[in-house]
């Protein structure tokens, strides 16, 4: 079944990507910073949703993995003066390889205890890029260039708002793509019922650690995307919170759903945002540290109030909403 | 030798402190089948309130402590009435989620009421040091091991001979014949949420009162997970076992690898992870854990 079925969806695709592309011609730098950060981090939740949401395999490891990448890309370009084009799919596979090793222990434990191991391999990787201080720059962070062309620099915010957008663009594309072929169906049918998937000839083990790997190498260009943006590689730009609030967005949107990604990760981040503009005036009017944990209390009541009164996330809400308005005025 | 016994007892203490933790969560997963990553905040909030009622109010230490418990048992209530009644039935991922967020929320109203500072209430307690020749065997051991050996016995004691231990041994075989059989299925995994709370408030004051509590006790949560695997996610005495084996090992690995590693290791702060991930890879039902037959 193709993606789009009718002219209208493409129509409606082309003015969508016209808008989003013509975003910085009338917004204000703060706007471009919040898309871009928003399309870099949709990245990543993509590639958590294929291993979560379609293969089942639970991770809270997520922002590690990015920092794997981001840290791989960040010492290619930096150390070794390669071109940021070769640094970028290396940052994939790399933690698309680092992704396997950690998912090893996902052939012989699933839920809580695969849970587990992807908040140890968060932690692993992260001790492990403090520990080598010659190679990364340990906790003082390490300096990246910008990406080029010749000798165009993705300098201005708009500039790099286009080249995540088209990236973010290609992933979604991919993501789209690999959850209807061979591999993404195995996925599904893994998280349906992984016994009676092996039993249908699904072997799981390639299978599972794929998914690990997929989903690894969204995280790793996510995160040379995210280090490049700030021209600086830090331990700070991956922290665990940022893992719990992936798999918040992936349950907000809706988990098993591309769309759903993307929704989750705009809803999501415009509360963050919410938070950050408020944050100062609360901390005036309540007390000094009101600024820090209304984000705390903010990101657990939504995970909380989505996993009750929406489980099936913004995704399943949106189609609720475009079958009403197709069978309306006889909805039933 | 002095350095490692030293190291060996701070350890100890440490290790207790990751048993602490690791007994409500182990008591919840016993009950209600739910695996509760929010077991190190509680002790955080135990801690704070300790704080509150002991300093702030001038409690006695005695009202203080009930003081604590009851409001361990209100949030015990609150929690499973709001928060986990409406995913009975749903997938662990929920649970499991459900109880992450729980942890966040819990730490940012404790960062909201107690600014998430470092508390400690150093001497309000009762406390005693032992000296045993040049070593110094610190107050948080003693405690740990009183407070896990009471709580244990008082736990197997309603575990075996009340009629509400009954009920919740039974739920956690099955729930749905507990259903059929008449036994009201929420008012157990209440009580169960009760005793997590009540287990991870106590040992919040006893830490307030002897090394101090701060927001950072919400990480040392998510590493005592490793005492939880190690010793066996059911086990209770493979928690404490294991929680101490765990508290000495990352200890003296810690003191001897360190000045090893090439920027000055913090090996501690990931000797937990690193032993959950041998764990799970080898023996992924723990030293004392029932091993479950089931193939994936």
């Amino acid at each position: 079944m193709a993606i789009f079925r009718t002219k209208t969806q493409w129509l409606l695709l082309l003015v969508f990507l016209a808008l989003l592309f013509s975003f910085p011609l009338f917004a204000s730098d703060r706007m471009i910073t919040i898309l871009t950060i928003m399309a870099i981090t949709t990245i990543s939740v993509l590639g958590l949703n294929i291993l979560t949401g379609y293969c089942g395999q639970i991770s809270l490891g997520q922002a590690g993995f990015m920092a794997a990448g981001g840290y791989i890309s960040a010492i290619l370009t930096a150390k070794l003066g390669l071109s940021f084009w070769i640094a970028l799919p290396a940052a994939g596979l790399g933690a698309g390889f680092i992704g396997i090793i950690f998912g090893l222990p996902s052939l012989k434990i699933k839920g809580f205890y695969l849970i587990m191991a992807t908040v140890a391999a968060h932690f692993i990787i992260i001790w492990v890029i403090l520990q080598f201080r010659g190679i990364t720059g340990g906790a003082d962070g390490l300096a990246v260039p910008k990406p080029a062309i010749g000798d165009f620099v993705f300098r201005s915010k708009a500039s790099y708002f286009y080249l995540t957008m088209v990236l973010t663009c290609l992933a979604v594309y991919c993501a789209k793509n690999i959850v209807r072929t061979r591999v993404g169906r195995a996925f599904i049918a893994i998280r349906d019922n992984d016994l009676a998937a092996e039993v249908m000839g699904v072997n799981l083990w390639v299978y599972k650690l794929t998914a690990f790997f997929i989903g690894c190498v969204f995280a790793g260009v996510s995160g040379s995307l995210l280090v490049h943006y700030y021209s600086f590689a830090s331990t700070d730009h991956f922290p665990f919170m940022n893992s719990i609030w992936y798999l918040g967005m992936l349950i907000a949107g809706g988990m098993g759903s591309i769309t759903g990604s993307i929704l989750g990760v705009i809803a999501l981040k415009l509360l963050d945002e919410l938070v950050t503009f408020t944050g100062p005036f609360l901390s005036a009017a309540i007390a000094p540290q009101a600024a820090a944990s209304i984000g705390l209390i903010m990101r657990g009541l939504v995970i909380m109030l989505f996993l009750i009164f929406e489980p099936r996330g913004l995704a399943h809400r949106w189609e609720v909403i475009k079958s009403y308005y197709r069978h309306w005025p006889f909805s039933h | 030798m002095t350095f490692f016994l030293q190291l060996v007892i701070t350890g100890f203490s440490l290790g207790m402190v990751y048993a602490l933790i690791a007994l409500g969560f182990v008591i919840i997963l016993k009950c209600s089948k739910a695996f509760n990553i929010a077991q190190g905040q509680f002790v955080m909030i135990g801690g704070y309130l300790g704080y509150t009622f002991l300093v702030t109010l001038h409690f006695p230490v005695w009202a203080a402590i009930i003081a604590a418990i009851l409001c361990a048992i209100i949030m015990g209530i609150l929690i499973e009435r709001l928060v986990l009644r409406p995913l009975i039935g749903e997938s662990v991922l929920s649970i499991i989620m459900m109880t992450v967020a729980l942890g966040t929320l819990l730490e940012g109203i404790a960062t909201l009421a107690w600014g998430g500072e470092y508390k400690a209430y150093h001497g309000v307690l009762p406390t005693f040091t032992l000296k045993l020749g040049d070593i110094s065997i610190p107050p948080e051991s003693l405690i740990g091991i009183m407070v896990s050996i009471i709580t244990v016995t008082a736990l197997l004691m309603i575990f075996r001979f009340t009629k509400i231990g009954l009920a919740m041994r039974a739920t956690a075989e099955n729930e749905q014949v507990v259903r059929v059989s008449g036994i009201k299925v929420t008012s157990v995994y209440a009580f169960s949420w009760i005793i997590a709370c009540v287990v991870g408030v106590v040992s919040g004051i006893l830490l307030g009162g002897v090394s101090g509590v701060m927001t950072g006790l919400a990480e040392a949560g998510m590493r005592s997970m490793a005492v939880v695997l190690l010793g066996g996610i059911d086990s209770i005495g493979g928690t404490i076992i294991a929680g101490i084996s765990l508290g000495i090992l990352e200890n003296v690995a810690a003191g001897y690898l360190d000045p090893l590693m090439p920027s000055g290791g913090g090996l501690a702060s990931v000797f937990p992870f690193l032993v959950i991930i041998v764990v799970l890879i080898f023996r992924p039902h723990g030293l004392f854990g029932l091993a479950r037959i089931e193939r994936i």
